[in-house]
């Protein structure tokens, strides 16, 4: 059995090898580290495997003075940050666990708390070296088979195989985050405190309690931060953190509105003063919970799922307080929802990123799981908006034609370059309905 | 210390390699793959972010490669202070026993030419006053067990030799590290179910690496395997024959 982050299992098996092009060669699909929520990383239906690329880990060249890294797509970012940290370079997007591969957050046209300036891996991506379909490897890049390149960013995987990397790095003045936080009172002030700070702030991000209410809904905590000077930061490079691992599931039913409530009060009330700020370590700003290895078993044998979705600010924060008006009503238990500002939509034509605002929420398994996740659907349909593929499990192939006016065209690329329809995952067919 | 290393190019060897050159060891690559190993040196030398990392093929089925694949690193490395050696051959009992030509080629890789190879590197570090010679065996080659008859036994034999060069040769300087890993989940065992008490690669290396400074002559990594074959020598032989591990 194969499953993602979310841990709902289907029938498979990863093969692993550090040949990543000897792996893959004749497979449906690759493989990272499993960090995608629900289905994306598991093979279709009637096949049983998958290519692993988490051996395929070594890096191929650096150039300090260019910034470029070139690297197989096995490598991790857990492992960038650790080596170039501490030579002041950084990913220009770091996401929210550190275990994830360059193949993966290509694949996802990752995002971080700086899209808002830096926008996704994509545009930083400079090129790639894939297995096609047919066998051919080829590379591509916005000069060559651009077409290709574009509809990988973002693609799931399922326009070939990704072997390498070529990634531009940042320059950064120190591997230390000088951070601040801010409790919000409502969500009104909320937005606009993201909204002013991203004009100021390569890093924002807002954690909010989604089962307050009245009054009080949308409160919670906003997050900024920069990489801080030399002159502010220790001078050592920050040491790696100490981790508590969750070695057994826990029941099902720990996770209940109750003890959500609970936790978001008290993360809420965490700081007792309104603001707060000083030098942080960068993987507890950037990888909060990398902390606790196997934290996704606390939501118990059935699992769960987040629903990452962006919403246009069309009408200004309608859409948003819609949104968490239904999650309310719907009595989703969950514990904090993220709240990030997006910046403009990349090149990748399948990437999640719009201008808007994105909300992510963690929502355990339940029996009425489908139809919640259809009524999320439909009322982010009707905001004009979209969900996050690396995240769901649950939606259905109607609802995401009715969210994806780009699909069509991403779709044209895709049989281009694997007409026979070899390339597919568990994703795919539940919400791509390709057929085999 | 400048470190000649055979089998860095993937699972054990790998993780150890990297572990040495991020600490500042200088190193020189055998294996039996040119492009492999430029890929592999080109990575251990940005990990590393200093000093270059060179290469020369060496192949256990090939003897004749042995001698100048030495010569050539302690050329590049102004000679050579610690000799490792991770690469072997796995196969199943059952492909074994189906493929005769195959238990041959596995018992020359990872016995007669092994010990030949280190062989090789023992007089050249012995002329130079000692150093350190790290292999890896394995934990099949504790006890005669019915999965790895084969395999076990090649590692069985490697054990021996790699005990008798310590003692023949410690007050002579030459300190032979003999490592035993358990299950390591490397692409080598990626076929297998992982029993429990897996080792992770890396997690492997820090355990050898610390072992080959202190110069210990055994280690066995995850380091609970010296606890469970401790328990499994113990076993009675009317015990082995009927269990299936
Ligand atoms: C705690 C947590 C926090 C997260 N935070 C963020 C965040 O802040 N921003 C964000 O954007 N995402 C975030 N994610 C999602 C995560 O970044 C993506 O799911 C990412 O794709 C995971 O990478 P992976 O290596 O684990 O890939 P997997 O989950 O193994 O695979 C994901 C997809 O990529 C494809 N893929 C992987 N490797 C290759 C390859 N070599 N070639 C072709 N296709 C490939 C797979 O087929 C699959 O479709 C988070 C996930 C977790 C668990
Ligand atoms: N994994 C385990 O669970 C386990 C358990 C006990 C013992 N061991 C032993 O530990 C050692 C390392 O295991 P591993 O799992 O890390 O192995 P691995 O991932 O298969 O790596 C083997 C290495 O040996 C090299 N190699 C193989 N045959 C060679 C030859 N004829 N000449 C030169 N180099 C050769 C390979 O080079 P190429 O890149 O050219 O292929 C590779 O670098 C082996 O001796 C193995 O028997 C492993």
């Amino acid at each position: 059995m194969l499953s993602g982050w979310g841990r709902l299992p289907l029938p498979g098996r990863q093969v692993l090898g550090e040949d990543l092009e000897r792996v893959a060669r004749g497979m449906p699909l690759t493989r990272g580290l499993g960090r995608s929520y629900g289905d994306s990383a598991l093979p279709p239906p009637g096949e049983a495997r998958v290519a692993g690329s988490r051996l395929a880990d070594r890096i191929l060249s650096f150039d300090p003075d260019s910034c470029v890294l070139r690297a197989e797509a096995g490598f991790s970012l857990g492992e960038l940050n650790r080596i170039f940290w501490p030579r002041r370079f950084s990913s220009p997007v770091l996401t929210g666990t550190q275990h994830v591969t360059l193949g993966g957050m290509v694949a996802a046209d990752v995002h971080g708390k700086n899209h808002h300036r830096d926008g996704t891996i994509g545009s930083h991506v400079r090129r790639l070296k894939m297995l096609l379909a047919d066998g051919r490897v080829v590379e591509c890049s916005r000069e060559s088979h651009q077409d290709l390149f574009l509809a990988t960013l973002g693609g799931m995987g399922l326009t070939g195989h990704i072997l390498e990397v070529e990634l531009v790095l940042q320059r950064i003045p120190s591997p230390w985050i000088w951070s601040e936080a801010e409790r919000m009172g409502g969500l009104d002030r909320f937005l606009a405190g993201l909204e002013q700070s991203a004009a100021e702030w390569p890093f924002t991000v807002g954690w909010v309690d989604c089962l307050a209410t009245g009054r009080h809904r949308g409160r919670g905590l906003l997050i900024r931060g920069r990489w801080a000077e030399p002159s502010e930061a220790p001078s050592e490079p920050p040491a790696p953190r100490k981790r508590l691992v969750i070695p057994v599931e826990l029941p099902s039913w720990v996770l209940n509105r109750l003890s959500a409530r609970t936790f978001n009060l008290l993360y809420y009330r965490k700081q007792l003063r309104r603001r707060t700020s000083g030098i942080a370590h960068p993987e507890s700003f950037f990888h909060p919970l990398d902390v606790l290895i196997g934290w996704n078993k606390i939501y118990g044998p059935r699992g769960f799922t987040q629903y990452a979705c962006v919403i246009p600010e069309t009408d200004g924060t309608a859409g948003v307080r819609r949104f968490l008006g239904l999650l309310t009503s719907l009595g989703v238990a969950s514990f904090l929802c993220v709240l990030k500002d997006f910046g403009g939509e990349g090149e990748g034509m399948l990437s999640f990123p719009k201008p808007g605002m994105s909300l992510s929420l963690d929502i355990p398994v339940r029996g009425n799981i489908r139809e919640m996740i259809a009524r999320l659907d439909d009322c982010v349909i009707d905001c004009g908006g979209r969900i996050y593929l690396a995240k769901d499990a649950f939606t259905s192939a109607e609802s995401f034609r009715a969210m994806e006016p780009r699909l069509k065209a991403w779709q044209e690329v895709r049989r281009r370059w694997d007409p026979d329809g070899r390339l597919a995952s568990a994703q795919s067919i539940r919400l791509l309905e390709d057929r085999r | 210390m400048k470190v000649a290393f055979l089998g860095a190019t993937r699972g054990m060897g790998r993780a150890l390699a990297r572990r040495m050159a991020e600490r500042g060891d200088a190193l020189f690559l055998l294996g039996r793959q040119a492009e492999e190993l430029e890929r592999s040196a080109r990575d251990l030398e940005v990990r590393a972010g200093q000093g270059e990392v060179g290469t020369a093929l060496c192949d256990l089925e090939q003897p004749e490669t042995f001698g100048p694949a030495l010569t050539a690193a302690e050329g590049a490395l102004g000679g050579v202070d610690a000799v490792v050696v991770t690469a072997g051959m796995f196969a199943s009992q059952e492909e074994l026993e189906a493929e005769p030509a195959r238990a041959l080629r596995l018992l020359e890789i990872n016995f007669s030419r092994t010990v030949a190879f280190c062989e090789e590197a023992r007089r050249r570090l012995l002329r130079r006053g000692g150093g350190r010679l790290c292999v890896f065996s394995s934990v099949a080659g504790d006890r005669g067990r019915k999965p790895v008859a084969i395999y076990g036994a090649s590692k069985a034999g490697l054990s021996r030799y790699l005990e008798a060069l310590d003692h023949r040769f410690r007050d002579q300087g030459l300190i032979t590290v003999c490592v035993k890993p358990g299950f390591v989940k490397t692409s080598m065992t990626a076929g297998l179910d992982p029993p429990p008490f897996a080792g992770e690669p890396d997690a492997v290396a820090k355990t050898v690496l610390r072992a080959i400074d202190r110069g210990r002559p055994v280690v066995y990594a995850p380091p609970i395997w010296r606890w469970i074959m401790l328990v499994i020598r113990l076993m009675p032989r009317f015990v082995m024959r009927r269990v299936g591990f």
